[in-house]
């Protein structure tokens, strides 16, 4: 079985995100940019998989532009077998990846697509879904613990009332949680191994996905700053301070 | 436990700054057949650098002829320059020192810099491993360095190993190369193991704390320079500001401390929170936010201090070795030069010696020698300072003398032993408010979760005899607010809030005991600086 996974760069979550002055966006030149940490999880399940024996291979897939090979090739240092790079300049909305997905499940066949449940630049939580159902096969959202066996993934998925154990017949996708498991480290020597790993290049023109956005962003803007607080001497000058305001 | 994973390379270089990356670069134009790796502690290229920073470009014409049509990200043509004399409420203009005429140079970001030099270095072949601390020095039987260690993952806080645990390999060079800036953890066991600082005085440090600031349109000069001295530090205190005017309405600026200060109750980190307020600099950064911030040691012993920078199986370049040159405020071109002629020497042949006397015998040394005694000039007060380095420069160093240097350590007085100096402060304003806030845009990030990366080898002196000799200045002197005297139902006790640290390395400098030493923490983790 082949496992296809997203493998999406964002802005690092240590990063302090800074709106760009004339509201057009936010600021990624000369900021430290990762894998997304839900994805990170994905490609660990997916390894794990394959070092049980219910994989043979492990597929990392990047939309983005030419500079993703280096982040792929971080993919590849973890462990993924090969890695499949879908360039385009343009950000890609949610519905456009899972088209693209469709379009790479069709021509690699996969037994399982994991992918996380969410990036954490837009924090859309839509791919997921969106490919399960224009390929038309079964989700797993939220998981917590993925078990494959006998054509089935059983997934426990993380739910508001607590845990919820789920059946999906395969092919399906699953998207994972934070709680799946703990991203392994990379170690140097598997860093100089992935710099032979094959990486397959295609122009997201030639996939014939429409990608005539359903959302258009206006403006980001950043949140309102909280005034200054007020120090007051006692409880009397509080309770007029609060009357000043009208708020007793 | 299995035999531990090991790769082989020529040259290992630890540390991918300015003579990291220069060297890298340079030894592989020279010979490109030689392998070389440059291990970063930092997660990305650039993360864990800071500097002003005006730079001289002639190092890099000759590195990269052509760079200026290729430039790095933060690159702004030097324009007027400012010189000022501050008092709390005014400022004087001074004319120039000689070394201060920036004409013809640029400031640029050194961590945008750097992340700029790491792919030309990739390009010629160098293997470039952001994320891996070089943790230990290894030897070969003759005794001879080896190669370096990195740093294991996953272990936990009490030494246990969490589930992703991964041993660190090692790396084996036939030369190390170390360029691990200012106090290098790694240096600091090699210039004790080999001795290298027998014949030199010992290294004089200063701290930088810098902040980059995006202000309302209309208020910057792109390519203005302004530096200055006079308060907030007191006569006695080495301490000068930088302000310079970046393109895109950002202002980077800081405050340079000498660490040979001899307060106790001195905190660096107030001292540039309080420069940040004089009437000068104030008014541009009202309104506006601040990007990044952070911190970060520079060894400003020059040429008495420098120690012998090869030892059997291994060298030393850039500000690891100390050559800043401190009354330029510049060390970026030393580095490249340091850089460049080390993979010179290699590229001969690959072997250390013979590297001491050829840094020695090179401008990167003629020039920290005419510039010797200017700063210890200032130990003997500011105005002392002025006259002697005025002398020095008139004379170009030519006085038949070399003022000593002493360690910053040992430099404090103690409580009550000298009069405390005024310290004429005004109430802040602009952000941050304290250190906490402040290291909050260094955007510092450790695992919680792992061992302790300062090691303080007796508390116990921490709650007597620190307390009463010299309350506690690793309070103070941290700009991240790492080291707290806390109180609890075990009684008083040092906490060390190792997760703050922005590995300036002034801690392991300036402690008076000597009981501090900072090792690297896991891989990746420390400050994620954005352009400082």
């Amino acid at each position: 079985m082949k496992i296809l996974v997203g493998y999406k760069r964002v802005v690092d979550y240590n990063v302090r995100i800074q709106v760009k002055p004339d509201g057009s966006g936010v600021v990624t030149d000369g900021v430290k940019l990762s894998a997304n940490p839900f994805d990170d999880i994905a490609l660990e399940e997916a390894l794990r998989l394959r070092e049980k024996g219910v994989a043979e291979e492990v597929i990392v897939v990047g939309i983005g532009p030419a500079d993703l090979t280096a982040h792929l090739r971080n993919g590849l240092a973890m462990g993924a077998n090969r890695a499949i790079h879908v360039v385009t300049g343009d950000a890609v909305q949610p519905l456009t990846a899972a088209r693209v997905f469709l379009k790479l499940i069709e021509k690699e066949q996969p037994g399982l697509v994991i992918l996380g449940k969410q990036a954490i630049d837009d924090d859309a939580n839509q791919t997921g879904q969106m490919l399960a159902a224009l390929w038309d096969r079964p989700q797993a959202t939220f998981a917590s613990k993925v078990e494959i066996a006998d054509g089935k993934a059983t997934v426990t998925r993380e739910v508001d009332a607590g845990l919820e154990v789920i059946e999906a017949e395969l092919p399906a996708v699953i998207t994972t949680d934070l709680r799946l498991n703990e991203p392994r480290f990379i170690k140097l020597p598997d860093i100089m191994k992935a710099k032979s790993k094959p990486i397959d290049t295609i122009e997201l023109g030639s996939l014939g996905v429409e990608a005539n956005d359903q959302l258009k962003t206006t403006h980001y803007a950043a949140p309102a700053k909280r005034s200054k607080g007020v120090m007051v001497k006692d409880a009397a000058e509080l309770v007029a301070a609060l009357r000043q305001k009208g708020l007793l | 436990m299995s035999e531990r994973e090991t790769m082989e390379y020529d040259v290992v270089v630890v540390g991918a700054g300015p003579a990291g990356l220069s060297f890298a670069i340079r030894l592989k134009q020279l010979k490109p057949e030689v392998s070389v790796c440059v291990i970063e502690k930092a997660s990305t290229i650039g993360a864990q650098i800071l500097s002003g920073a005006v730079i001289e470009p002639q190092p890099l014409d000759a590195l990269l002829p052509g760079w200026r049509d290729n430039p790095p990200p933060i690159c702004v043509p030097a324009g007027p320059d400012e010189f000022y004399l501050f008092s709390k409420s005014g400022a004087r203009k001074l004319p120039l020192p000689p070394g201060m005429h920036n004409h013809g140079n640029f400031i640029v970001s050194l961590g945008a810099m750097c992340a700029w030099l790491a792919p030309q270095a990739e390009a010629l072949g160098v293997d470039v491993f952001p994320g891996f601390a070089a943790a230990d020095n290894i030897y070969n039987e003759d005794g001879s360095v080896a190669g370096v260690r990195i740093g294991d993952m996953g272990v936990a806080k009490d030494g246990t190993h969490k589930p992703g645990y991964t041993e660190g390999i090692d790396i084996k060079a036939k030369v190390t190369v170390l360029a691990e800036g200012a106090r290098g953890s790694l240096t600091k066991q090699l210039v004790k193991r080999f001795k290298l600082d027998q014949h030199s005085d010992p290294q004089g440090y200063s701290i930088g704390i810098k902040e980059l600031w995006q202000v309302p349109a209309g208020r910057v000069t792109p390519g203005k320079i302004v530096h200055s001295f006079g308060w907030p530090a007191d006569t006695r205190t080495y301490g000068g500001g930088f302000l310079y005017h970046l393109d895109g309405d950002r202002i980077a600026l800081g405050y340079v401390s000498g660490l040979d200060y001899s307060d106790p109750n001195y905190q660096p980190w107030e001292a540039f929170q309080q420069w940040k307020h004089h009437p000068l600099i104030k008014p541009l950064l009202e309104d506006g936010s601040i990007l990044s911030a952070g911190a970060r040691a520079m060894a400003t012993g020059g040429y008495q201090s420098l120690p012998k920078v090869e030892m059997p199986g291994a060298l030393l370049i850039g500000d690891t070795a100390g050559l800043l040159n401190v009354p330029k405020i510049k060390g970026t071109h030393q580095a490249i030069k340091s850089g460049m002629l080390a993979a010179e020497h290699l590229a001969e042949k690959l072997d250390a010696r013979g590297f001491d006397a050829r840094l020695r015998g090179s401008e990167v040394m003629a020039e920290l020698k005419k510039v010797r005694n200017v700063k210890p000039g200032f130990k003997k007060g500011l105005w002392f300072g002025i006259f002697n380095a005025a002398w020095e420069t008139a004379t170009a160093g030519l006085s038949p003398w070399t003022l000593k240097n002493k360690a910053d350590w040992s430099s404090l007085h103690k409580l009550g032993a000298q009069e405390q100096p005024k310290r004429d402060y005004v109430q802040r304003t602009l952000p941050p408010r304290d250190r906490l806030a402040g290291v909050y845009f260094a955007a510092t990030e450790h695992d919680e979760d792992q061992p302790i990366h300062l090691h303080v080898a007796d508390t116990n002196i921490c709650i007597d005899q620190c307390t009463t000799e010299y309350g506690n200045p690793c309070t103070r002197f941290c700009p991240a607010n790492v080291y707290e005297m806390v109180e609890d139902e075990g009684g008083r006790r040092l906490q060390v809030n190792a997760a703050n640290c922005v590995h300036c390395k002034t801690c392991d400098i300036k402690d008076p005991y000597e009981i501090i030493t900072w090792v690297t923490p896991e891989g990746g983790s420390g400050p994620n600086y954005q352009n400082l």
